[in-house]
């Protein structure tokens, strides 16, 4: 029996057989070859069987995973087919007597590593395709049946190295129940597709292939981070009843959708979703979010090769607004520069991004391609409850700035006939210090405001959470960052029809769920999964009682103190975390 | 042989879609042709050659053809770039 720690991908926990899937060990002929007639045939053979095997994926991507999964096959038969591709292959062949196996490694090595040292995100995605399809290849000249994941005959745990969009696209979704991987992150294509099957996912695990045989009992622990190989016959006992638990616990998650999220004593609150794009809808509603919280619209821009139009992005937010006819859908402008660029946008270098040209600054100088957001959010808001949203709102000055540049769009709709919603509501996100310490001034011009606890923090408290020699400063508990929280909700509290959101990841945490009610926090925006438990907590507290802790947790010296106080009280309440 | 020089106008530069809309365009052609950067030559059928090429908004490249359908194939790919690939 060993545990191995690694990176909680997707929630849950499984328990089964190991299926080692391996494919990285490939033994190619580096001998001269002198038969290079002989080669090109391999070689040619090999791609012919490729380009059916892609289609045939592709077609099963299309059907199970959509059209995006899809066209990452369409990008793998455009390499299988490029020039430069087989050329270079070919040349190896008959200029260095190579094998075709060892062409085909050098060749695919080769075009790798260049898009590899491109510092950009687009360029590194196609260097995996470019692995991809070279290993595909490789296989077909060696022969290699590839351990197939489609014909499973019992339920197994994928145990991998990382799994390929080729290797999810055709696995056997009925048999799989865990993914335990060496490498990857919460964001990486495993992770994605562990979430979108509901099966729990450890990923970072360094070395689990090599410790890990098929035919192991394997538990993937997907709450905890822990894969545990062969248990003894009391942990399993363990994790079967955990795992138990956990589906209850789900099970009576499930049985809250319908509630509204309100306290013991009938204090009312609103719990939405974030999205990042229209995929990301269902799961709000599957989960009794009554609205989006935070649409991040980069994402549009960011998947895409050039500019969303005003029509693409029109479609997106009519569909997100039409998903909730009642409930308030609150875009926000694009949110561009920092940490996030986009490739068809010339952006400078900059000595420090995170204090420079970016959101709503970036949004200034580039307002055309403003307006064009602008527009399609109110062509959209005849369909449901939009609100509009301006980030890295530092003053009011910036607020009527926007305004200004929204009543010109909102005329030149009036001009064309185009009809909209007059009244849509708009609000500032609330992540630099002076907008919190100035919410009552900036209150004169919005509806509404939503915390963004991540750049708040990270601005009030001038700490890099990436940076490991500081991360341990970033801390949202911190009573400096609840005492500018308690500032804008004193404002909106004094404000008629004004409310007080939260987007930032502080909303989806149990533990500062009755900290922010007690804050006087009006909506909580955060990913869909974290919306039952958090309702269930909110459902089991008086609102009185959230107003008392919050108030001395107001006036306690850190961030430490605050969360062992609410642990303490959350325990007298007998409130599970 | 034909060849011109062109620059590149639209934002992006010959990056993600408007390099494999310059590549499937190259590709209907029965013409060899060749893209010049800076005196480096590049296969504008090869999606890979194109995208590393790096060619940003800005750049001036040489479009070179040879072969029955050269004229076609250069104009082409001119109007391509000049139009901005639709953006």
């Amino acid at each position: 029996m060993f545990v191995k720690e690694g990176i909680i991908a997707s929630p849950g926990i499984a328990i089964a057989k190991a299926f080692v899937y391996e494919k990285s060990v490939v033994e190619v002929n580096q001998n001269k070859v002198n038969d290079a007639q002989r080669e090109l045939e391999r070689f040619h053979c090999a791609l012919k069987e490729s380009h059916k095997q892609i289609e045939t994926i592709r077609q099963k991507a299309i059907s199970e995973f959509g059209d995006e999964e899809g066209a990452i096959f369409e990008a793998h038969a455009m390499v299988l087919e490029d020039p430069e591709f087989t050329d270079g292959v070919e040349a190896e062949i008959n200029d260095n007597h190579l094998s075709a196996d060892y062409a085909v490694k050098i060749v695919t090595e080769r075009f790798c590593a260049i898009f590899d040292q491109m510092d950009d995100p687009y360029f590194s995605a196609r260097a995996l395709d470019i692995k991809d399809v070279g290993t595909r290849v490789l296989q077909n000249i060696l022969g290699i049946v590839q351990a197939d994941l489609s014909r499973l005959d019992e339920d197994v745990i994928i145990i991998a190295d990382d799994l390929t969009p080729s290797d999810t696209a055709q696995m056997d979704k009925k048999r799989v129940k865990g993914f335990a991987t060496n490498i990857g992150s919460r964001t990486s294509h495993t992770a994605i597709i562990a979430r979108s099957l509901e099966i729990p996912a450890v990923l970072g695990l360094y070395d689990i292939t090599k410790t890990v045989k098929t035919g192991d009992i394997v538990v993937v622990d997907g709450l905890a981070g822990k894969v545990t190989v062969n248990p003894n016959a009391e942990q399993t006992e363990n994790f079967k009843i955990e795992k138990k638990k956990y589906q209850e616990y789900r099970k009576e998650l499930d049985e809250l959708k319908d509630f509204e999220a309100i306290t013991l004593d009938g204090h009312k609150v609103e719990l939405v979703g974030n999205i990042g794009e229209t995929n990301d809808i269902d799961g709000v509603i599957k989960n009794g979010g009554v609205g989006i919280g935070l649409f991040r619209t980069e994402f549009l821009y960011m998947n895409n090769d050039t500019m969303p139009g005003e029509e693409k992005q029109l479609a997106a937010y009519r569909s997100a607004l039409e998903a909730f006819p009642n409930g308030p859908v609150i875009i926000r402008t694009l949110d561009i520069g920092g940490d996030k660029k986009l490739p068809y946008l010339s952006m400078d270098d900059e000595a420090n991004p995170f204090l420079g040209l970016r959101a709503i600054r970036l949004c200034f100088k580039e307002v055309e391609l403003f307006k064009i957001q602008l527009r399609a959010i109110l062509r959209a808001s005849v369909y449901g409850n939009a609100h509009i949203m301006f980030p890295m709102i530092s003053s009011i000055t910036e607020v009527r700035q926007a305004k200004a540049i929204l009543t010109e769009c909102m005329k030149e709709l009036d001009e064309a006939n185009i009809s909209y919603d007059k009244k849509i509501k708009i609000g500032v996100m609330i992540e630099i210090p002076s907008a919190a310490i100035a919410a009552d001034i900036i209150a004169k011009e919005v509806d509404f405001f939503s915390i963004g606890t991540n750049d708040l923090c990270q601005y009030t408290l001038a700490v890099d959470r990436m940076n490991q020699n500081v991360a341990y400063l970033y801390d949202p508990f911190n009573p400096a960052i609840l005492r500018l929280v308690r500032q804008v909700t004193n404002v909106s509290e004094k404000k008629t029809d004004c409310f007080t959101g939260m987007c930032g990841e502080m909303a989806g945490d149990p533990m500062a769920a009755i900290l922010l009610l007690g804050l006087g926090l009006d909506e909580f925006s955060m990913s869909a999964l974290s919306i039952p438990k958090i309702k269930k907590i909110i459902r089991s507290v008086r609102f009185e009682d959230a107003k008392a802790i919050a108030q001395t947790a107001l006036n306690l010296e850190t961030g430490e103190e605050v969360t062992n106080y609410i642990l303490a009280e959350m325990k007298k309440l007998k409130i599970d975390i | 042989m034909i060849k011109k020089e062109v620059t590149v106008l639209n934002v992006t530069g010959l990056h993600a879609r408007p390099a494999s809309m310059f590549v499937q365009t190259a590709g209907k052609f029965k013409s060899k042709i060749f893209v010049i950067k800076e005196g480096n030559s590049i296969n504008a059928k090869s999606i890979m050659g194109i995208m590393a090429g790096g060619i940003a908004q800005g750049t001036t490249i040489e479009i070179q053809a040879e072969g029955e359908d050269e004229t076609e194939a250069v104009d082409a790919l001119i109007q391509l770039i000049n139009d901005k690939f639709g953006e």
